[in-house]
Parts: structure tokens; C-alpha cells; sequence
């Protein structure tokens, strides 16, 4: 399967990446449109500022997903392409994936409900490229075979 | 808004940033972008400012966008108008109140001088001599920088050369100067050109000694940087006496850019000022240029030609003729509109003369005087596009070296704040966050492509002109004429009339 590989030394900080994917994962995919929503979709990237250290991370799809097996009523499975994707009509927010997750890419979005659901990158299934690397500036975001 | 304007120390903004508020969308990559801190998010407002004050006019903001909701726009002067006291002058003078000390620009002369490669047309072949296509008959660029003897004898080595396939170079911008990304960028682009990059004087990072087959090493008034090493992995050695933007001073490197690694290539204390003398203190004839080059002939063993760098000036025909005499294998002439490096405004607006001009009589006054074989010219200072390097060559250069074009190619928009080391686009700053913003894998890709298309566009000349080598256009001013010169310039440029 493909990845999106993240090259630190050339991430700038700019975070368009994070703005590509709430747009991608927005209704009308329009970005103004996108900005005036009431409640904006979460970007399921997130940029890691540490100066002079700074990059993209988002989910690593794991082959043995330890978040796929904590979860408890089976909403985290893997699609055909092998990315480990979130159903959130079933998620009922028990954080257990959050618990697991070696890596902290997956987010809470308390902002549906009190429980709220899980979020994480699902790869934009309805795209050939990921649209945070379609989006980066300075090649940072590699989307490539794994391995 | 936290700031608060320091009227007594007021200059108007030279820069408009205008931010459409429909159109924003608050995610602040102007903000993250901008390393002049021009740009600010008030949390309170949801609001983005800009302090005018602070843009440098360099665009990163607008590039960055996504909703191109930024325009910056040139200030109008912000003076009463006055035929003879222009905004360049007032605020000049009024900078210099203020903080008491000479203004420091870079990226060349901004000043409306003359361009003369506007004023020269290129030839091209009908019915009696015919043109070729560059597409299915083959063209020549390679190109040789060093001695040619004047005749060959059986059994004995050639002159020590260097072979590019194309006649473009990099000219000398040094590592301390150019980020570490920019120089791997150029490095790796040189390398897929065949052609060359010179390192500029303050030495060469450990990590780039890869590209020993494609650098030209210089040795400057300083000597920052050179060694044994140093010298034996060049392919060629340059001795900079001058160059085109500060024709007289030596190289400046601010402390503030003298990071670790600068330290070491420059094998000087970190944070400390890099100022070159302007002269060099062991030469002060040719005689003394005569024991530099064959010191530095005799340290690599003859094996690398030596190029003398010297700025355009008035008496450039004279010098080039001492230099050619003096043992060098090829002379570079630097003009005055070209030139990246930071230098006290003053010089660099008014010091040198044009390279078109000093070429011209240069390459005049080595033929006349039987010695145009014994050094090549590289001609560099304002080439901006493959007309101009082919005029160059035309006129007598056998190479030119670009400085700015490759640059502009890493993302360069001349805001003329490389001596301040926080180039927002990464290339002229040692700030390990900054300089991330060139990505050599992208960037060499592009200064590539640039390479290639240059060379493509003289090929397409050339053969349009009737010519398929690089050699038989190199001097034949018969392929120019002038338009809009006067007599004089005609004649020291040695090129005809348009319709002569």
C-alpha cells in the first residue's frame, strides 16, 4: 500500500497541509466555504512545531494496528487499499484507539456530541494523491510505496 | 497590535501589503512565513495586521496564500514630487540620519543605467548561407576554460582546462553567503549539467566535497577557508581580486550568518565578522599576481588552470592584459549591474562600469595585442536570460557566469535582504528553520531544468544564425549590430549598425 512519508527537513511550518485536509474532508470541499462552516471538519494532520523542528505527522496506517484491535465495538477497520480508517456512525468515543496509538494521530472531535468521535487520516479515498501532499510546497509530504 | 511607531525614526514604508478580508482565512501562513515580522495574528480580533514598516517586498506571503487574498504593492512616493530630489534620495539621506551608518544592499545595481545588451541584436541566416535546426543536426556547446598554446608539438600535455557542456556557469557565491540547501541545490544541478559552480571565498563544507569534479575553488583577499585540501579538490582555482558589486572592497560576511558550520568551512570563531581587506595585502602589481597564481600552480601541481576574478572598471582593457601576461589561464570580468553580494549602497550603485563595454575592449585589446590564446574570458554581471550570454559570447567571452538568474531559480525576488540573514525564501540565511525553506531535491531539479532550456535557446540561436559550434560564434561580432548607440559605443563595442 501507499504511505505519506514525512521529511522533516523540509517542512516549513506553513500548514497548508492541515488546511488541504479540512477542506478535503469538508462538505463542498470549497475552501472559503470551508472557513464560514459553524463547525469546521478537523485537519487529521497536524504540524509539530519545535524550532528549528518542524513537521507534518499524521496516521501510519500500521500494518498490526494496535487501535484496530482496542477497539471495542469494531468502528476501526482496514479499507481494500490496507489504510486503517474510522467509522464514525459507529464510533461511540471511548478513546481506547487514543489510548493505544504509539504515535498521537488520533484526534478528538468532542465537537459532535459530548463523547464526540474519533478522527484520523484516512488517505482521501476519493483522491489518487492525499491532498496534504498535494498541497505541500516544499515536498515535504511524500506519498509513496511502504517499504 | 503591539507595536507602537517610532516617529523619530520614521521612514515610510516602501511596501503596500494589502490583505482582502473576504478572502481570509485566517490560516496564517503569511504569519509562519514571514521572517521580517511583518505579519502578526491577534487572537483577540481574529484579525490578521501587517506592520508595513517591517515588509521587505520579497512576496513570500503572496506565494503562500491559498485564497491570494495579498497583494503587495510599490508604495507610491510618499514625498511631495521633485524632479531633482526623487524618494531614493530623501530617504536616503534621512536612513543615514537616522542610524548613522552607510546602507548595505545586495542583489545588484537597482539604479536605470544603460542595459547595452538591449541595444544588440542577434543575426540570423537567409537564402545565401543557410540555417540549421537545432533539432536534427547537431550542435556544439562544450566548451574549454584555460590556456590554449599558441601551437602544439608532438608528445607534450595540454594546458590544464576544464570542459563544460554548456557555457554557463555559476558564479562565485559562497557557502556563509547561500544557505547550506542552496549550495547542495546548485551542486547537484552543476553536476547534472556538466557544467561548473565556483564556492565562492569562504571555503567549502566537508559535505560538499562530492561535487570536486564540478567546483571551482576560490582564494580571496581573506583566504577564509583555504587550505591543501581545499585547493586539491577544486577543478579549477579562481583568485578574486574584485568583484562586480563592490568593485575595490572585500567580501562581508556579517557575524550574525557565521554559524558552526560557517566556522569550520571559514576556519574562523563562530559569531564573529568575516570582512576580507579590499586588497589583497601580497599583491600590488602583476608581478606580485604572478607569484600568487604560480604559488597556487605549483601548491595543486599544475595540474588546475587559474582564473583571475577582477570587476569591470575603467582601465578593465590594461589589467586583463597584465593578468593574461601574468600566467592566469583565464580572466573573469565582473560588471556592474550584476553582482548578489552585500554591499555599502554607494559602491554598489555607482562603482564599475558596464560588462558589455569591458568585455568588448578586453577581448579587443587581447587580440590586438597577439594574446586572446593564452586566456579564456568568462564574462558575468546582469546576464539574465540566454540572449544576453549569447552577446557575451559573441563579444569575446568564452563562458558566462551566472549569479542572480540562478538565484531567482531557488526562489530569489530580489528584496535586496541577504546581508540581514533572514531570507525569507531560505537562501541566503545559516537559520537552521529558514533554511529548510529550499528543498534541494526540488531546487536542483529546477536550476536543471534551467540549464537546459538555456542551452536549448542557444542552440536555437545558433542555428538560426547558421552556426554549429559555440567556437565559431566566440568573437565574431559580425553576428551583432546596434541599435539606438552612439558612435563611440559602436566602436568600442566593435559591433556595426543595425542596417550596415
Amino acid at each position: 500500500m501507499k504511505l505519506v512519508y514525512i521529511k522533516e527537513d523540509a517542512c516549513v511550518e506553513c500548514k497548508l497541509c492541515e488546511l488541504a485536509c479540512y477542506v478535503e474532508h469538508s462538505p463542498t470541499k470549497d475552501i472559503l466555504d470551508a472557513y464560514e462552516m459553524e463547525i469546521r471538519p478537523m485537519p487529521r494532520c497536524e504540524v509539530d512545531v519545535e524550532l528549528p523542528y518542524s513537521a507534518s505527522i499524521m496516521c501510519r496506517h500500521c500494518i498490526d494496528a494496535p487501535c484496530l484491535t482496542a477497539c471495542q465495538n469494531g468502528s476501526i477497520y482496514k479499507d481494500e487499499r490496507g489504510a486503517v480508517i474510522v467509522n464514525e456512525k459507529t464510533c461511540v468515543g471511548c478513546w481506547m484507539c487514543i489510548m493505544m496509538c504509539s504515535y498521537g494521530v488520533i484526534k478528538r472531535d468532542t465537537r459532535h456530541g459530548y463523547f464526540g468521535i474519533s478522527t484520523k487520516c484516512d488517505l482521501c479515498p476519493e483522491r489518487e494523491t492525499p491532498a496534504c501532499v498535494d498541497s505541500c510546497p516544499n515536498g515535504a509530504l511524500l506519498y509513496d510505496d511502504r517499504g | 497590535m503591539k507595536w507602537f511607531k517610532k516617529v523619530h525614526h520614521y521612514l515610510p514604508p516602501d511596501f503596500i501589503l494589502e490583505r482582502a478580508d473576504d478572502l481570509c482565512i485566517r490560516c496564517k501562513a503569511c504569519v509562519t512565513q514571514c521572517s521580517f515580522d511583518a505579519n502578526f495574528y491577534d487572537q483577540k480580533r481574529n484579525f490578521i495586521y501587517t506592520l508595513q514598516q517591517n515588509c521587505v517586498g520579497c512576496n513570500r506571503c503572496v506565494a503562500y496564500c491559498p485564497t491570494e487574498a495579498i497583494v503587495v504593492k510599490n508604495r507610491p512616493n510618499p514625498f511631495r514630487e521633485h524632479s531633482h530630489w526623487g524618494a531614493y534620495y530623501i530617504s536616503g539621506i534621512k536612513r543615514r540620519a537616522y542610524y548613522g551608518g552607510t546602507p548595505v544592499k545586495s542583489m545588484g545595481n537597482d539604479r536605470p543605467f544603460p542595459i547595452y545588451w538591449d541595444k544588440l541584436l542577434l543575426n540570423a541566416s537567409q537564402v545565401t548561407n543557410p540555417s540549421i535546426d537545432p533539432l536534427r543536426e547537431p550542435m556544439e556547446l562544450r566548451t574549454y576554460i584555460g590556456r590554449r598554446p599558441k601551437y602544439l608539438k608532438k608528445g607534450e600535455a595540454l594546458p590544464p582546462s576544464i570542459m563544460l557542456q554548456t557555457p554557463i556557469m555559476i558564479g562565485a557565491m559562497s557557502y556563509g553567503a547561500l544557505s547550506f540547501n542552496s549550495v547542495e541545490s546548485i551542486g547537484r544541478a552543476v553536476t547534472m549539467a556538466g557544467t561548473f559552480f565556483n564556492s565562492g571565498e569562504g571555503g567549502l563544507s566537508r559535505d560538499h566535497y562530492k561535487f570536486s569534479k564540478h567546483v571551482i575553488v576560490q582564494v580571496a583577499s581573506g583566504r577564509f577557508g583555504v587550505h591543501k585540501e581545499y585547493l586539491d579538490i577544486g577543478s579549477a582555482i579562481e583568485i578574486k581580486i574584485g568583484q562586480g558589486a563592490k568593485p575595490g572592497i572585500g567580501g562581508h560576511l556579517p557575524g550574525e550568518k557565521v554559524s558552526e558550520s560557517i566556522s569550520q568551512a571559514r576556519m574562523i570563531p563562530k559569531g564573529t565578522d568575516a570582512l576580507s581587506p579590499a586588497p589583497h595585502h601580497d599583491i600590488y602589481s602583476i608581478e606580485d599576481l604572478r607569484q600568487l597564481i604560480y604559488a597556487l600552480k605549483e601548491a595543486t601541481r599544475y595540474s588546475k588552470p587559474v582564473i583571475v576574478k577582477i570587476a569591470a572598471v575603467h582601465n578593465v582593457a590594461a589589467i586583463a592584459s597584465g593578468i593574461a601576461r601574468s600566467g592566469a589561464d583565464a580572466i573573469s570580468i565582473d560588471g556592474f549591474k550584476g553582482g548578489t553580494g552585500a554591499a555599502p549602497e554607494i559602491i554598489r550603485n555607482h562603482v564599475g562600469i558596464p560588462i558589455e563595454l569591458a568585455l568588448a575592449a578586453v577581448d579587443t585589446r587581447l587580440r590586438q595585442e597577439g594574446i586572446r590564446n593564452e586566456v579564456s574570458i568568462i564574462a558575468s554581471g546582469g546576464i539574465r536570460g540566454s540572449a544576453d550570454a549569447i552577446k557575451a559570447i559573441a563579444l569575446g567571452a568564452d563562458a558566462v557566469y551566472i549569479g542572480t538568474a540562478a538565484l531567482i531559480t531557488l526562489g530569489c525576488t530580489l528584496c535586496q535582504q541577504c546581508h540581514t540573514g533572514r531570507c525569507a525564501w531560505g537562501i541566503t540565511t545559516q537559520d537552521p528553520f529558514l533554511s529548510k525553506r529550499v528543498n534541494p531535491d526540488i531546487m536542483s531539479e529546477h536550476l536543471y531544468n534551467l540549464f537546459n532550456v538555456w542551452s536549448l535557446e542557444l542552440k536555437e540561436i545558433m542555428g538560426a544564425m547558421g552556426v554549429n559550434s559555440i567556437e565559431s560564434l566566440r568573437g565574431n561580432r559580425l553576428h551583432l549590430r546596434g541599435v539606438g548607440l552612439s558612435d563611440r559605443d559602436l566602436e568600442i563595442l566593435g559591433v556595426l549598425p543595425a542596417g550596415e
